[in-house]
C-alpha cells in the first residue's frame, strides 16, 4: 500500500499538476482571504472566507483526482497493480490517501499562512468557529476527493474525468441554492438534506454536528467502496 | 506448478476461452501458441488474476487464484502484452517501486542489480523510462516480472515490435530464465515457441487444439508443406500430372519463369513429404524440375494440419471403440 502511496505523491511533483494545484490554491486562497477578511470594511467573520474556499474545490479537486485511475488505464499500468499481490482496497486506499494528503496538506498550509495575520490583527478571534470550519472543510474535501477518484476510475480520458468531477462537485454545492426557486416543500427538504453546502453551516458556527459529520464520512466511504466495485466488476465482466 | 482446469471465459454470447485445461510442470518452458484473438491473452489474464474466469479453475503452485489471490499472485511474475511502465520514473525508481509493491524481503540493492545484469539494463539504470528505446522498455518490463524471484513467470507476446537482434536476445534470456523458473510464453509466431519452448499448447478460437512436445508439433507442421516448384515442360500436362499425383492436395500454375520453366504451387497432404516422389514422377515423364522452394507455413496451415490430425485420431479412436463394442457383443 505504501508503495502506491509514495508513487502517487511522487507523480504529483514530477508532473506540473502538483505544482499547479499548490500554486492556484495559495494564490486564490490568499486573495480571497485578504479581500474578504483583511480589507478595511470587510466583515471580520472568517466563515465567509472558508465558504468561498469550498467553491474553489470545483476547480481544484479534479486537478488532484483526474489522473488517479484513468492514467493507469491508458498507460496499461493498471494491469501491473491488479496482478500484484495487493488487494483492491489497498490500491484504492493508497491512491485516496495520496490525493487527500495533497489536498489537506495544501489547505492547512495555506490556512496557517492566512490565519497568522488574522490572529495578529483581529481582536475578537472566534477559535471555535475557525476550528469548526477547518474540520468541516477537511471532511468535505475527503468526500470530494473520493467522488473525483470514483469518476476517474470510470473513464480512460482524464479531461472527461476532470469535467465530470467539476460538474458533480458544482451540483452538490449549488443544489442548495435551487431551493429558493422550488415550491414543493418535500423536494426542498430532500435537496437540503443531500446538499453538501447546507450541512456546512453548523461547522461555521463551531458546532460539530454528528449527523453532518457522519454524512460527509458516508459520502466518502460510499465512493471509495464504489471505486473498489468498479474494479471488481471489470474483473468479472 | 500451473494447473488450468476447464477454464471458460464468456463475454456476452462470445466464448473467448472455451473449456481449456492444461498443466505446466516445475521448471518447464511452455509456449502458448495461437493467432491474434485466439484467447491467449484472456487465458493469461485469468491465470494472473487480472480477469476472473466464468467457470473453471486456475491454480498456481496449488493455490487457486480466485480463492487466495494474494498468495497466488506472490508466486507470479507477469509481463503483459504492453509492458506496464511508468514513463516518468527512472528504471531504478521503477524497479524499487515494484520491489515495494510486491512486498519483497530480499537484499534490495543486490537483488535489483542482479536482475539488471540478467536482462542487461544496467547501463540504463539511472535513465528515465520515457527516453528508452522499445527494446530497453521491453527488457525493463521483463525485469519487473523477475523482481521478487517468483516461481512462475508469464510472458504475453514478449518479442512483439522488437528488431531481429533484440528478438534473439530476448529468446536467449527466456531460455536462461527457464533454468530457475517455470515459464509460460504466449506468441503467435511458431518459430518463436519452437526455438525456446519444450512443450507447446496451441489454441484457436478459444479452444485447445494441441498440447504436446515441441518436436511432435514440428513434425506435424513439417508434413504439411507448401512448395513452389519450377518445372520445364508443357503447362497443361505438368499441371494435370501434379493434380493427379498421390499425396498432393492442391496444385496451381503460378507463371512463367527463367529457362523456359514454369512455376507451380504444390501443397502436400498432411504428413506426406512430397518432395522425393514428386521428383521421380516428373523425371519419369521427362519434365525436369529445375527449382524447388519451401514456402513458409503460416499459423492457419498449422491449425489446419493439427485439426485434420485431431479428426483422424478421433476417427481411429471411433474405429477402435466400435471394434471393442462388436467384440464384446460377440462374446455375449
Amino acid at each position: 500500500m505504501s508503495a502506491i502511496f509514495k508513487r502517487e505523491m511522487r507523480a504529483y511533483f514530477t508532473s506540473p499538476i502538483g505544482f499547479i494545484f499548490v500554486a492556484i490554491f495559495f494564490i486564490i486562497n490568499g486573495a480571497l482571504f485578504s479581500y474578504f477578511t483583511l480589507q478595511a470594511g470587510s466583515s471580520s467573520d472568517i466563515s465567509n472566507y472558508f465558504l468561498l474556499v469550498l467553491f474553489l474545490f470545483i476547480i481544484l479537486i479534479p486537478l488532484l483526482t483526474m489522473k488517479l485511475f484513468c492514467e493507469e488505464r491508458k498507460q496499461k499500468t493498471e494491469q501491473l497493480l491488479l496482478t500484484a499481490p495487493i488487494s483492491l482496497i489497498d490500491m484504492v486506499g493508497a491512491k485516496f490517501f495520496a490525493a487527500y494528503i495533497m489536498f489537506a496538506g495544501t489547505f492547512l498550509a495555506s490556512a496557517v499562512c492566512n490565519l497568522i495575520p488574522y490572529f495578529i490583527y483581529c481582536e475578537d478571534v472566534n477559535l471555535a468557529s475557525i476550528l469548526g470550519n477547518i474540520v468541516g472543510i477537511l471532511l468535505i474535501g475527503g468526500a470530494f476527493v473520493a467522488i473525483g477518484m470514483f469518476v476517474s476510475a470510470l473513464t480512460e480520458n482524464q479531461f472527461v474525468a476532470a469535467i465530470t468531477t467539476m460538474a458533480v462537485i458544482a451540483f452538490l454545492l449549488f443544489i442548495n441554492f435551487a431551493n429558493a426557486y422550488i415550491g414543493s416543500a418535500p423536494v426542498r427538504v430532500v435537496l437540503s438534506w443531500i446538499s453538501i453546502f447546507a450541512r456546512f453551516f453548523d461547522f461555521t458556527y463551531g458546532i460539530l454536528n454528528l449527523s453532518s459529520l457522519l454524512y460527509y464520512a458516508s459520502v466518502m466511504f460510499i465512493f471509495l467502496f464504489l471505486t473498489v466495485r468498479v474494479y471488481e466488476n471489470r474483473r468479472w465482466s | 506448478m500451473i494447473k488450468i482446469e476447464n477454464l471458460v471465459k464468456t463475454y456476452g454470447d462470445i466464448r473467448a476461452v472455451d473449456n481449456i485445461s492444461f498443466e505446466v510442470n516445475e521448471g518447464e518452458i511452455v509456449g502458448f501458441l495461437g493467432p491474434n484473438g485466439a484467447g491467449k491473452s484472456t487465458t493469461m489474464n485469468m491465470l494472473t488474476g487480472y480477469l476472473s474466469s466464468t467457470s473453471g479453475k486456475a491454480m498456481i503452485d496449488g493455490i487457486d487464484i480466485l480463492e487466495n489471490p494474494l498468495e497466488a499472485k506472490k508466486r507470479i511474475g507477469f509481463l503483459p502484452e504492453q509492458p506496464p511502465l511508468y514513463l516518468d520514473m527512472t528504471v531504478e525508481e521503477y524497479l524499487n517501486f515494484i520491489y515495494d509493491l510486491k512486498g519483497c524481503k530480499l537484499n534490495r540493492r543486490k537483488h535489483l542489480l542482479e536482475i539488471c545484469e540478467v536482462v542487461r539494463i544496467t547501463e540504463v539504470y539511472k535513465r528515465i523510462i520515457r527516453n528508452l528505446s522499445k527494446g530497453y522498455r521491453q527488457r525493463v518490463g521483463i525485469a519487473q516480472a523477475l523482481v521478487g524471484n517468483p516461481k512462475v513467470i508469464i510472458f504475453d507476446e514478449p518479442t512483439v515490435g522488437l528488431d531481429p537482434k533484440q528478438i534473439v536476445e530476448i529468446r536467449n534470456l527466456i531460455r536462461t530464465l527457464g533454468k530457475n523458473h517455470t515459464v509460460i510464453l504466449s506468441t503467435h509466431i511458431l518459430p518463436e515457441v519452437s526455438a525456446v519452448c519444450e512443450r507447446i499448447v496451441v489454441i484457436n478460437k478459444g479452444k485447445l487444439i494441441a498440447n504436446e512436445k515441441t518436436e511432435d508439433i514440428a513434425s506435424v507442421v513439417e508434413g504439411f508443406r507448401r512448395l513452389c516448384v519450377k518445372i520445364v515442360g508443357p503447362r497443361d500436362e505438368v499441371l494435370s500430372l501434379l493434380k493427379n499425383k498421390e499425396g498432393i492436395a492442391y496444385a496451381e500454375y503460378l507463371g512463367e519463369r527463367d529457362g523456359g520453366s514454369c512455376a507451380y504451387l504444390v501443397e502436400s497432404r498432411p504428413g506426406v513429404d512430397i518432395r522425393r516422389p514428386l521428383f521421380f514422377a516428373l523425371a519419369e515423364h521427362g519434365f525436369p524440375m529445375i527449382g524447388e522452394e519451401t514456402m513458409g507455413t503460416n499459423l492457419e496451415d498449422i491449425f489446419l494440419a493439427l485439426l485434420e490430425r485431431n479428426d483422424e485420431r478421433k476417427k481411429k479412436r471411433g474405429v477402435i471403440k466400435s471394434n471393442v463394442v462388436s467384440r464384446s457383443v460377440r462374446q455375449d
